[in-house]
């Protein structure tokens, strides 16, 4: 019951964001209809930080603990995050095209979404080259918090030392927002929109993982 | 004390079965050469612009070592003697062994190539000191990633490809401030100049030094 409650009150919530992001919000100036975009990159980058933190977050847990459930929640949250990384390389990347001219330009920010790419690639062939259960949890564990270590060096340190094309509408020296406010409902309710997506696609995740682990454990 | 003495006697014991075979030397010392001849005759009498050289450099440093710091952990796997390493010190002691033997392999790679690489590609540059601090600290933050990497690939299967592959969006702060550096130690020479990309690069090597001696317990443990 609960979960139909969930997956509407999501559902709606989803359109009304979609609805007021293609017909209430005004145009920025030169980018045109393209501005549309801000309303889904920026969620889908933020959510695939989220489930990298979320990840790495479980292999502590593994770490610790040692129980094999944390384990599958930390490979989990690493697939779901590495959908939304995708969605936000490819969105980020139709948006260079649009306002700076090239699809794919090496600024800080898109390289720095570019390793999240690679880190989550890397942990699921270091977990498919590792054949025994215990060893592979525990390596890809090790490996998810290592690369979690060294994420902040892109995404704070080296765009406050090199200049970026990004525009910083949220981090910028002075922390003020300068959106319109309907552009600034939308972004906000597409943010907390997408947040509740991944957290609902992960809870039936979770549930997914357990009965596997109940079917191994009865046979 | 007991760690550093460890780790000493570990680098000691590293560096000496090393000059019996000399595999890794000779294998990290070739592949460099080898990548350095392979730019050299593609470039050819093109002058490339200073900044293609620059990431040319560290280029060829971070695939030579990708080719040849991994040997450190995957030879004590294949010759099995990691178990009976595991019993003679502390992890700690360990990681900071195999790091010191792969740091001075790395700088010794690049007391050869580094000068080969002026002389053949015909790359000047101003600030050799600034040079000299970039390619230093660029060293240890390289060899601290790579070293923790090696641990990691050793004890999985397809280690060659694996190696690379993990490294690199790990160790990609250190590239992208090591070629950064270069570039401005070709026109400046004031060590100033550069401060970003070195604070850079030792908050890095701080950094991933502490969170690899941290994690390796967990890693040498399996």
């Amino acid at each position: 019951m609960l979960n139909r409650i969930w997956q509407f009150g999501l559902l709606l919530w989803l359109s009304m964001v979609i609805i007021a992001a293609f017909l209430w919000t005004p145009l920025a100036e030169g980018l045109g209809e393209y501005t549309r975009i801000l309303y889904f990159h920026v969620p889908a980058a933020w959510v695939t930080v989220l489930a990298f933190l979320i990840g790495a977050f479980y292999s502590v847990l593994y770490l610790v603990k040692r129980n094999i459930l944390y384990d599958h929640l930390a490979e989990s949250a690493s697939q779901l995050g590495l959908i939304y990384c995708i969605l936000a390389t490819v969105t980020g990347s139709i948006w260079a095209k649009v306002s700076w001219g090239s699809f794919w330009n090496w600024d800080p920010r898109e390289t720095s979404i570019f390793i999240l790419l690679l880190i989550y690639a890397a942990y699921f062939a270091l977990r498919s080259a590792i054949e025994h259960e215990d060893r592979k949890a525990a390596l890809g564990a090790v490996y998810s918090i290592f690369a979690f270590v060294t994420v902040p060096f892109f995404v704070f340190i080296v765009p406050r030392v090199y200049a970026t094309l990004h525009p910083d509408p949220l981090i910028n020296t002075q922390a003020k927002i300068n959106m319109d406010s309907s552009m600034l409902i939308t972004f906000l309710s597409s943010l907390f929109g997408f947040t509740v997506l991944f957290l609902w696609m992960f809870k039936n995740k979770i549930i997914l993982v357990k009965l596997k682990l109940k079917l191994r454990n009865l046979r | 004390m007991q760690l550093l003495h460890d780790a000493w006697l570990i680098f000691l014991k590293d560096v000496r079965q090393e000059f019996k075979t000399r595999y890794s030397v000779n294998a990290i010392l070739l592949f460099a050469l080898v990548t350095l001849v392979a730019v050299s005759f593609s470039i050819g009498t093109f002058n490339a612009g200073s900044d293609i050289k620059s990431a040319l450099l560290w280029i060829i440093i971070f695939f030579s070592a990708m080719s040849g710091l991994s040997h450190i952990f995957v030879r004590e796997e294949d010759k099995h003697t990691a178990d009976t390493l595991k019993l003679v010190a502390q992890p700690t002691g360990i990681f900071l062994g195999k790091f010191l033997f792969n740091l001075v392999l790395l700088c010794l790679l690049e007391i050869i190539t580094v000068p080969l690489f002026f002389a053949v590609m015909d790359f000047e540059i101003k600030g050799v000191s600034l040079f000299i601090s970039v390619l230093i600290l660029g060293s240890v933050g390289l060899s601290a990633g790579a070293t923790m990497t090696a641990a990691i690939i050793s004890k999985a299967s397809a280690k060659g490809a694996l190696f690379a592959v993990l490294s690199f969006p790990i160790l990609l702060p250190v590239i992208i401030a090591g070629i950064s550096g270069t570039k401005i130690a070709v026109q400046q020479t004031a060590i100033s100049e550069a401060s970003g990309e070195l604070q850079m690069l030792f908050a890095y090597s701080v950094v991933v030094i502490t969170a690899a001696i941290l994690l390796f317990d967990f890693v040498w443990n399996e």
